[in-house]
């Protein structure tokens, strides 16, 4: 259920690591890393991203 | 473990302009940067007001100075346009990668200390200073000082390391998506850069909304994108504190940007600077606490941050319009008033809507709720 990236989307603007109230995402030079234990799966990344490569998994 | 008078984490417009300004100040400092190039990629950010030069003190540059501003094009939803003609060059497209390159030479020169492919992970303090490990995994170095500017973007997480929490609602993010794109046909341009920002509470993505308007320009459908750059832009959310123990924070990090158009080098590199300021003050005092750093809030606010708040009541007065209150707007008013009731004076805007409005007293109402 955490949220997921798609690397070959992604744009690396860091937008999902500036709205997630749970500090869950870092952004690396070119890399999302999302640390699945600390993710509320409330979506505000899936919200914000431009290109939509944040997803939240379905179980 | 190398000691330092102060960290800038960051080598952005204001990560720079904190280099330069505390090393001309004599202070030793270190300026630590994720990328392995700076200015390198940019977050659809490039425009910078002609104000900003003289406030800044800097001359434009033909080197990365490489377009004159001289209007925008604001777009109804049917597609139907607004022009805003300034008149004058109301400021220059900026090559980023040259720029920013000439703002760390300027900062190296003064004696900062740039270390670019350093990654901060981890900020702790420690006996009244601030320990920060940087650099690529296993291979990262220790650096210490009592003082840490956080100039590191809109993902910061310097400052939540330090306790300051600076994340975006998303209402007061907005999500760009920029192409840059060539052998186009549009008012006599071959080369045009297209910006698309939406609030995070949008449906649909910035790219999808930006992908339609150029399918649906055939001058721009022809052409092919040299460029794409994406970027998540703070533009409301300010911060009340921007400061803790040992912590200042500027630029996109401490929400430093312009909520309308969504512009903030100018304001990165001013807030940075009075940022600098409370910074030399702390060192000269030997005091890092958060006491005697948050005047730097009440500075900023009073040169800057005011005016930003009442610039956002004028970004929640737009995004309350519907399609149609916006139709009305783009066919009743000129260019000219748009940008007075953007950014322009609370009386004039007012008598703008109440003359050229009268007809629509539902669409009035609403516009001198926000203008109050």
């Amino acid at each position: 259920m955490p949220a997921k990236n798609d690397s070959e989307k992604c744009c690396y603007c860091g937008g999902c690591v500036g709205v997630c109230p749970a500090g869950a995402i870092t952004l690396e030079e070119t890399r999302i890393v999302i640390d699945e234990s600390k993710c509320i799966n409330c979506g505000a990344c899936v919200k914000i991203c431009p290109v939509g490569a944040m997803k939240l998994e379905k179980e | 473990m190398q000691e330092f008078d102060a960290i800038i984490v960051g080598a952005g417009p204001a990560g720079l302009a904190a280099a330069r300004k505390l090393a001309e100040a004599k202070m030793n400092v270190i300026c630590l940067e994720k990328k392995q190039e700076i200015g390198v990629p940019k977050r659809c950010a490039e425009g910078l007001g002609g104000g900003w030069f003289e406030r800044l003190g800097i001359k434009p540059d033909k080197r990365w100075a490489v377009r004159e501003i001289e209007g925008a094009a604001l777009y109804a939803p049917s597609g139907k346009k607004l022009e805003l003609r300034f008149g004058k060059t109301a400021g220059y497209v900026l090559e980023r990668r040259v720029f920013e390159k000439e703002l760390a030479k300027q900062a190296v020169n003064a004696g900062a200390k740039i270390r670019v492919k350093h990654p901060v992970t981890s900020a702790v303090r420690e006996n009244g200073k601030v320990k920060i490990e940087a650099g690529v995994r296993g291979d990262e170095e220790e650096y210490s000082a009592p003082l840490v500017l956080a100039c590191d973007g809109v993902e910061t997480q310097t400052a939540r390391m330090l306790g300051l929490n600076t994340v975006n609602k998303l209402n007061d993010i907005d999500s760009g998506y920029q192409y840059e794109m060539a052998g186009i046909d549009y008012e006599g341009d071959d080369l045009i850069n297209l910006f698309f920002g939406e609030d995070g509470t949008t449906e649909g993505t910035a790219k999808s909304y930006l992908d339609k308007f150029v399918e649906s320009h055939p001058g721009l459908k022809q052409g092919s994108i040299v460029e794409v750059n994406a970027g998540a832009v703070p533009v409301g959310g300010f911060l009340d504190d921007m400061t803790a123990d040992n912590l200042l924070v500027a630029g996109d990090a401490a929400h430093h940007v312009n909520p309308i158009h969504g512009g903030g080098i100018g304001l990165a590199m001013e807030g940075a600077r009075i940022a600098s300021d409370i910074a030399i003050g702390a060192h000269n005092a030997g005091d890092y606490s958060h006491k005697f750093l948050q005047k730097y809030n009440p500075i900023w606010y009073e040169k800057r941050g005011n005016q930003l708040k009442s610039i956002l009541k004028r970004r929640h007065l737009f995004e309350s319009l519907s399609d149609e209150n916006l139709e009305t707007l783009v066919n009743s008013l000129t260019g000219d008033d748009v940008l007075k009731i953007a950014e322009g004076e609370l009386i004039e805007s007012a008598k703008i809507v109440g003359k050229k409005l009268i007809k629509y007293p539902g669409l009035t109402k609403i516009m001198l709720k926000y203008l109050k």
